[in-house]
């Protein structure tokens, strides 16, 4: 257990060090300057160098590679090259909102499409395992940025109700800043839960056909027991793997919702940044990102370990 | 009596039972049996004919004003009304199926190519190689989708064949991993070491034995994948970053003018709408049903969502 927790650990690393990689040459690759695009038409070739010096952009690239990985390795992300910024402050900003939009959403997942896999399963092909997989296709088969336009489209035109647009903070009010999301993670949810609903019932599906089960059924248990007892431990082993897939569908969907509900979170923030060419921007959020998707998949490894008995690495 | 018997002459050829074509027959056992399948297939059908067609099918030219037709609810002449700048939005939709069959097809392709490549060589050489590519495809499948192609898509500008590229690289990562596994389980097999004993080289061992039974796990991918990159489309002209205007794609049709116009002209965006699902649906429920019937190995094996 130990040697596989050490082996896990070890594999994550490179593939940290490789995505820190492609986080740092990716932006990089941008056609277009951004020390053009900052002094606009009024630039000469000796402003340019100048900017260019100051903003440590005419070192050879392996330099900037091995220094940023450096100060990260500090804590420090570099700063904005529009407003001179820390990237670290607007991103312990902004990584809060997008945690709590992504933390409800996946929690809506989770709410919907296990206990309803789970009622799919124990009566298969009855209406409401029909009724819930034809939602499911549905929910997979539906863009997230179509619902949220027709979620915003259709009161309106019914009953003249518009989303509010305006963000709130969680320092004015509290309950306002959570219910504020309510809306977008759901239609963020929707999608990931038709999936684990799917997982969930064609995993408990086939455990329920298992020996165990049937010797549970056998001993007399009631129903509630043999099902959530005895067979959904067994059923949620894969469901936890695909959790963890989740989270990174959940992170490109929320910078779409985010930008439809004008949520200042780090997928608006991204967007902006692409657009304005800052590169450190561009690499701060995407190292955050994809450090919390690796560790999110380690995690799910671990847990995968100490909830199955059977693998031993 | 015999005589009779004898007029009952034995035609020299008995008149076959009229019976349908081999494939017609298939596909009809295939409507049967998956139900879904097949009215995903219509609509994939549907959806290849509006794009090879867009010309005659649609009354008007995608970007053609026409006068005195601005934003007008649907009626018998424009069956889904006008947009903001008069152009009819049902011939919109149907050259917007070009573009989502062009970039689906084109991508899938593209990305099918290097994921075999990818994947099938990673499994056959093993080694330091597998170990080496395999942390690449680790780093770049951690990425979550939508963030590493707009960051491509900004790294490669807009345009049509950038997002092909774009949209391809990502998919390939994915698809490589499902098919490396693929092929160290027909490696596994025995026929493959008797080939070996026999003194094949390496070409003939992966064209002749391994690609062929890989070559399922690969239609099925593809088919899968069609849906996503459609979907994934879709998505990046929303943002603005896909192809640029005044082309008509359905996702750019539901941003920028759509989304401004909603509430006056609410069958700008509710059409394309319709569209791009019932596309996404389509793709989806045939793949979904090849898999059932070519692999039931792949059963459950996960699709993303974004």
């Amino acid at each position: 257990m130990r040697n596989y927790i050490l082996r896990r650990l070890l594999v994550a690393i490179p593939s940290l060090l490789i995505a820190s990689l492609i986080v740092f040459t990716l932006p990089r690759l941008i056609p277009g300057d951004v020390v053009q695009l900052m002094l606009q038409e009024k630039a000469y070739g000796k402003d340019l160098e100048d900017l260019r010096a100051k903003l440590g952009l005419n070192r050879p690239i392996y330099v900037q590679y091995g220094e940023w990985l450096l100060a990260v390795g500090g804590g420090h992300l570099g700063e904005s090259l529009w407003t001179r910024q820390p990237v670290l402050a607007e991103l312990t900003r902004r990584l809060p909102v997008t945690a709590t939009l992504g933390g409800m959403a996946l929690g809506v997942a989770i709410l919907i499409g296990i206990p309803v896999g789970v009622v799919a399963a124990v009566r298969p092909d009855g209406p409401l395992d029909f009724f819930a997989r034809s939602v499911a296709i549905l929910g997979l088969s539906i863009p997230g940025f179509v619902t949220a336009i027709l979620v915003t489209l259709l009161p309106a035109i019914w009953w003249g109700w518009t989303p509010r647009t305006r963000f709130v903070e969680f320092s004015a009010d509290p309950a306002a800043y959570v219910l504020q999301f309510v809306l977008p993670a759901v239609i963020l949810g929707i999608a990931s839960a038709a999936g684990i609903m799917r997982l969930t019932r064609g995993m408990l599906l086939e455990v329920l056909r298992q020996d165990y089960v049937r010797t549970a059924w056998a001993k007399g248990l009631r129903e509630r027991i043999v099902v959530l007892k005895h067979a959904l431990k067994n059923a949620l082993i894969p469901v936890m793997t695909v959790l963890g897939l989740q989270v990174a569908a959940i992170a490109s969907g929320a910078v779409i919702v985010e930008w439809i509900f004008g949520i200042p979170g780090m997928g608006q923030f991204l967007v902006d940044a692409i657009v304005q060419r800052d590169y450190p921007v561009i690499q701060g959020i995407n190292l955050v990102i994809v450090t919390i998707i690796v560790v999110t998949n380690l995690t799910v490894d671990l847990i995968y370990a100490v909830l199955d008995p059977r693998i031993r690495y | 009596m015999m005589n009779s018997v004898q007029t009952l002459s034995v035609p020299e050829r008995l008149p076959r039972a009229w019976r349908l074509p081999a494939l017609a027959r298939t596909l009809l056992r295939f409507g049967r049996r998956k139900p879904l399948g097949a009215i995903g297939g219509v609509i994939v059908l549907a959806l290849l004919v509006m794009a090879i067609f867009a010309d005659r099918i649609a009354p008007y030219a995608y970007d053609q004003s026409i006068p005195a037709a601005r934003t007008k609810p649907p009626s018998a002449q424009f069956w889904m009304g006008t947009d903001n700048l008069s152009r009819d939005v049902w011939s919109r939709v149907v050259y917007g199926a070009r573009i989502s069959v062009t970039v689906g097809f084109a991508t899938v392709a593209l990305a099918t190519l290097m994921a075999a490549t990818v994947g099938v060589s990673s499994a056959y050489l093993g080694g330091v190689y597998d170990i080496v590519v395999q942390r690449v495809v680790d780093a770049w499948m951690s990425f979550p989708a939508l963030v590493v192609i707009l960051s491509l898509m900004a790294a490669l500008g807009p345009g049509l064949p950038n997002l092909i590229f774009a949209l391809s690289i990502l998919g390939a990562a994915t698809a490589s991993r499902v098919i490396r596994g693929s092929t160290l389980s027909v490696m596994a097999n025995p026929y493959v070491e008797a080939a070996r004993a026999l003194g094949a080289g390496h070409v003939r061992i992966v064209t002749v034995y391994v690609l062929p039974n890989v070559m399922a796990t690969i239609i099925i991918l593809s088919t899968i994948g069609l849906g996503t990159v459609i979907l994934a489309e879709s998505a990046l002209s929303f943002l603005g970053f896909g192809i640029p205007p005044p082309y008509p794609s359905w996702g750019a049709m539901l941003s920028g003018s759509g989304r401004s116009f909603i509430y006056h002209a609410p069958w700008m965006a509710l059409f394309p709408s319709a569209a791009i699902s019932l596309a996404v649906f389509g793709f989806n429920m045939l793949g979904d049903a090849l898999r059932d019937v070519l692999d039931p190995r792949l059963r459950g094996s996960g699709r993303s969502s974004s």
